[in-house]
């Protein structure tokens, strides 16, 4: 009898590791980090290793935080975050990163108000107060006022938020920083914060399905995923008092005119960007990939997916609403390519 | 007045009684729920394409938990391997040779073991195997469901040994057989079913387990050839799945909820069978 | 295969001559080594688990102190760590889900032991014992799905309706939170407290019965005046395991707790439990300090775990001693 056992598990045994033995000159890359551009990063891995079946880049979506600190402990060959990495977090490495922006994002409010079928104009004061826990119910004057001649109803507010170290907590945290002194004295900016009110999701997922299945709640998440999920999503008030749609041509405007101060560092913030047209929230998202890396085969195959990525890449991120990097940041990007050893 | 107190006390006991029986079977009949929406959800969702394919990136319906099925085998493999001998052999250890002191020691290290909550060890693999290893693996889940799996089959080995009566080992000792012989011919396959019983239910156990994955076997969107990179298993995908706000993955959450409460369901009623049809002498 | 080979072992070779060898050859001392060996390796486990979480928390413990247990703040950005908000939403949910599973399991074990024929009174026990093997994430997913909504839609509402004026039920109702929580885990440590408390129950003594029915006892009576507080000890000992599996429990209370470290009376608010934070938060902990107050929240865990299940043995065994014999 437990002969029989063993003699199954064993057999049980060979045969998964017989299915499962790869062609002799698969690379197999693990990377891990922000889930901002998780859809665009799940399509680009898929889609990559379809025409490349010997490269298979297991990317998983556990936060920026998690991608910077993986990559810290080494447990994976390349990170990626919404946030770029200062000097301070750099100075943690004991080797050097460099850092590939791949595509623009958006983040935007969305929230699930019961009666409420139209888009919601927030102005900038108004979200940094509902996320300071200041105003309380949707029909308070501040998102009354800039709504005209929407009948809001008197429920609570209910905030919710990432639990997790995110990069579009950075970016949203970011915008908040900016636009509230309050905000930035008290809460600051960062992959995750010290929360004055609200409940926590794990992910864009666990938001964005939070705020599906609360009534009264206002989050924040990838543009992506409020269009993907069909969620309302609100306008914001951009720097030059106009409200604003996120869209690619909204969130493209932001990043227009940054590829000269990109060339000496390509960490920077398009949050609260002028420009009439422009979307407040937006950010470039970033590949950590360290500057040395030893196994050749590895090294060659980051090189070549990064060289796609910015070329045959950039073509399909439009289809999931991300707008792609300007012409003049790919070209700076290309040459850092070269400085992978 | 005493009528009335008797009638009083004649209603109160069949309240009482009713009320019981009520608990008793609302309990069951969560099971029953559970069972029936997990079909009725997971059901609809199952296809052909779930064990089969591979999961597809976001946005695309479609598309299987194929290597998470096998991942999730893989894992067991591993925990079976590395758990069901050291939870046999301690056993043993303890039923037969174990002595008053450290027979204690023993015992009650394997409590502790086996109260430690499943997140717990998630971090203690991950310090011993991930960090020297500087890699999520296969290897690192395992090591977390195996430790899982010793204090289980350590305690239903140590119990159905001693169940074995004590004639059958006089019996063998008489005959000139000395106590290792004995143990291995006449007391083991008396307790046989009831042992493999319990490595089935801890195997059972530990393959619903999903915090001690998170942060050791991770995830992994393709195939995990080998032992020493990040695997998909059925539990991570579930949790993943669920919190997700994509109603494709909903489904596929339901379907893989399904297929894993089938397995463990059918080992423990498989296991029942077994010992019951084996005539193992506990009477529980 | 251990038996071939101490048949080989067995055969006479020209130096088996002196009383150790031979006992060596016989097997007995070889076996005891070696089942002795493994018996090692299990306090060798344990005790390297809790060197290296004793070993990795050295950080947050050198910072914070015992300020640690009591602080109310987490705060990665500031690196200001403490655990009182988890402490205490473990302390919440699993009281809550006491609340519940108790009385629940208690009354469905008394109906198994003292009412129900035998073969029913088996197969209910058999399908509660199914339940305990239900996997946790498969709770977590039924509670998102089903008893979130029910919590928003009815049962929420339903008690703010009727004990709304107590602290306890007031606020706005997420869905998720402490008593969600509670709730799931009260499914999940009722079959426990149901086949402890049976198995306890069942070791009443007969005679203790039929006094009791012969003074003209009710059945009623008789069980809860004369079987239950006999077997009381042990009961209280299966629900101390229960507690210990409500404490412990990780992916259920993670999908429904809300994630949210603060600690406020109302239990429709969310919280966060230190099972539910560790899985969240620790493969993406930057810094030491984080990553090292993670892990003492592990330690914290596994020491409530440890003091729970070491009680929870002792009354088991107490009663067995006690009440046991027949």
């Amino acid at each position: 009898m437990k002969k029989t056992v063993l003699s199954m598990l064993l057999l049980l045994g060979l045969a998964v590791a017989a299915s499962a033995q790869p062609p002799d000159n698969t690379v197999l890359l693990n990377a891990a980090g922000a889930t901002f551009p998780y859809p665009i990063y799940s399509k680009w891995f898929s889609d990559y290793h379809q025409a490349h079946p010997n490269v298979q880049i297991n990317y998983q979506s556990i936060g920026s935080g998690g991608g910077i600190q993986q990559l810290k402990a080494g447990t994976v060959d390349f990170g990626a975050s919404d946030m770029p990495l200062n000097d301070q977090l750099l100075g943690q490495f004991n080797f050097k990163i460099i850092q590939f922006p791949t595509v623009l994002g958006a983040v935007v409010p969305t929230y699930n108000v019961p009666g409420i079928s139209g888009d919601l104009k927030f102005t900038a004061k108004a979200l940094s107060d509902i996320f300071l826990g200041k105003v309380t119910k949707w029909n308070d004057s501040e998102i009354a006022g800039s709504n005209p001649g929407v009948k809001l109803p008197s429920d609570d507010i209910v905030v919710i938020h990432r639990s997790d170290g995110s990069g579009t907590t950075f970016v949203w945290t970011d915008y908040l920083s900016k636009v509230n002194a309050d905000w930035k004295s008290k809460v600051g900016s960062n992959t995750s914060v010290n929360w004055p009110v609200g409940l926590g999701g794990k992910g864009n997922e666990g938001v964005s399905g939070l705020v599906k299945q609360t009534p009264g709640s206002i989050g924040y998440v990838e543009l992506i995923y409020a269009l993907q999920n069909h969620m309302g999503f609100g306008l914001v008030q951009n720097a030059d008092g106009k409200f604003i749609k996120a869209s690619l041509p909204s969130v493209t405007q932001a990043a227009s005119g940054v590829a000269a101060k990109m060339k000496s560092d390509v960490r920077i913030s398009i949050t609260d960007a002028s420009g009439a047209e422009t979307y407040p929230i937006c950010s470039f998202t970033y590949l950590l990939i360290p500057e040395t890396i030893s196994d050749a085969a590895k090294r060659d195959a980051i090189k070549a997916f990064l060289n796609w990525m910015l070329t045959t890449g950039q073509g399909s991120v439009q289809a999931l609403n991300y707008a792609q990097l300007p012409k003049a940041v790919v070209a700076i990007e290309m040459k850092h390519i070269a400085e992978i050893k | 007045m005493s009528r009335a107190r008797l009638l009083w006390r004649k209603s109160l006991n069949v309240l009482m009684l009713t009320i019981t029986g009520v608990a008793a079977f609302s309990v069951v009949s969560v099971l029953f729920l559970i069972l029936g929406y997990l079909v009725y959800n997971g059901g609809k969702s199952l296809n052909w394409a779930f064990f089969t394919q591979l999961p597809k990136p976001v946005g695309e319906t479609g598309g299987g938990m194929a290597n998470a099925i096998v991942g999730s085998l893989k894992l067991l493999l591993l925990a079976a391997l590395m758990g069901l001998p050291v939870g046999l052999m301690a056993g043993i250890y303890l039923a037969e040779f174990g002595g008053r002191t450290f027979g204690f020691l023993v015992r009650y290290t394997t409590d502790l073991l086996n109260g430690v909550p499943s997140i717990v060890m998630g971090i203690f693999a991950y310090s011993l195997v991930v960090v020297p290893m500087r890699h999520f693996s296969t290897l690192a889940g395992g090591v977390a469901l195996g430790i899982m799996v010793i204090p289980i089959t350590l305690r239903s080995t140590e119990e159905f040994l001693r169940s074995v009566p004590g004639s059958l080992r006089e019996g063998a000792m008489a005959l000139g057989a000395s106590k290792w012989r004995t143990i291995a011919t006449v007391v083991l396959p008396a307790a046989r079913a009831g042992i493999v019983t319990g490595m089935l239910l801890a195997l059972a156990r530990v393959a619903g387990e999903t915090a001690p994955l998170l942060f050791t076997a991770f995830g992994n969107q393709f195939w995990s050839p080998g032992w020493d990179q990040p695997i998909a298993s059925l539990p991570v995908m579930i949790y993943t799945y669920a919190i997700a706000p994509y109603d494709d993955w909903h489904r596929q959450a339901w379907a893989a909820g399904l297929v894993l409460l089938g397995l463990v369901l059918l080992a423990n009623v498989g296991t029942r069978v077994v010992v019951s049809r084996g005539g193992a002498s506990r009477n529980a | 295969m251990s038996l071939d080979a101490t048949a080989t072992e067995r055969a006479p070779s020209p130096w088996t001559g002196r009383a150790l060898l031979r006992r060596l050859a016989v097997g007995d001392e070889v076996a005891h080594l070696v089942t002795l060996i493994f018996a090692f390796i299990v306090i060798i486990i344990t005790a390297l688990l809790v060197y290296q979480l004793w070993l990795n928390s050295f950080a947050a413990r050198h910072e914070f102190g015992w300020h640690f247990w009591l602080s109310r703040t987490w705060d990665p950005v500031l690196e200001h760590f403490g655990a009182a908000p988890f402490i205490y939403g473990t302390l919440v949910t699993s009281a809550v889900s006491l609340i519940i599973a108790v009385p629940l399991g208690l009354a469905a074990a008394i109906f198994l032991s003292e009412l129900a024929p035998r073969n029913i009174s088996d197969t209910i026990s058999f399908l509660i014992d199914l339940l305990a093997a239900v996997p946790s994430v498969i709770f977590g997913l039924l509670g998102i799905f089903i008893i979130v909504p029910l919590m928003r839609t009815m049962i929420g509402p339903a008690l703010k309706h009727t004990l709304g004026f107590l602290p306890l039920f007031q606020g706005p109702n997420y869905g998720v939170g402490f008593l969600t929580a509670g709730i799931v885990l009260a499914i999940m440590v009722v079959p426990f407290i149901i086949s402890v408390s049976r198995e306890v129950l069942l070791t009443v003594p007969r005679d203790q019965r039929e006094a009791a029915l012969a003074l003209g006892a009710t059945r009623w009576e008789s069980t809860w005046k004369v079987v239950v507080p006999w077997a009381r000890t042990g009961i209280t000992g299966s629900i101390f395991l229960g507690l210990a599996r409500a404490v412990g429990e990780t992916m259920a209370v993670t999908m429904v707790i809300g994630n949210d470290p603060k600690i406020v009376t109302s239990l429709f608010a969310p919280g966060y439990t230190i099972a539910a934070v560790i899985a969240n938060e620790f493969s993406e902990a930057t810094g030491k300090i984080y990553l090292s107050a993670l892990i003492e929240l592990g330690l914290v865990l596994f020491m409530i775990t440890l003091i729970l299940n070491g009680l929870a043995r002792l009354l088991i065994i107490a009663t067995e001693r006690g009440g046991g014999h027949p």
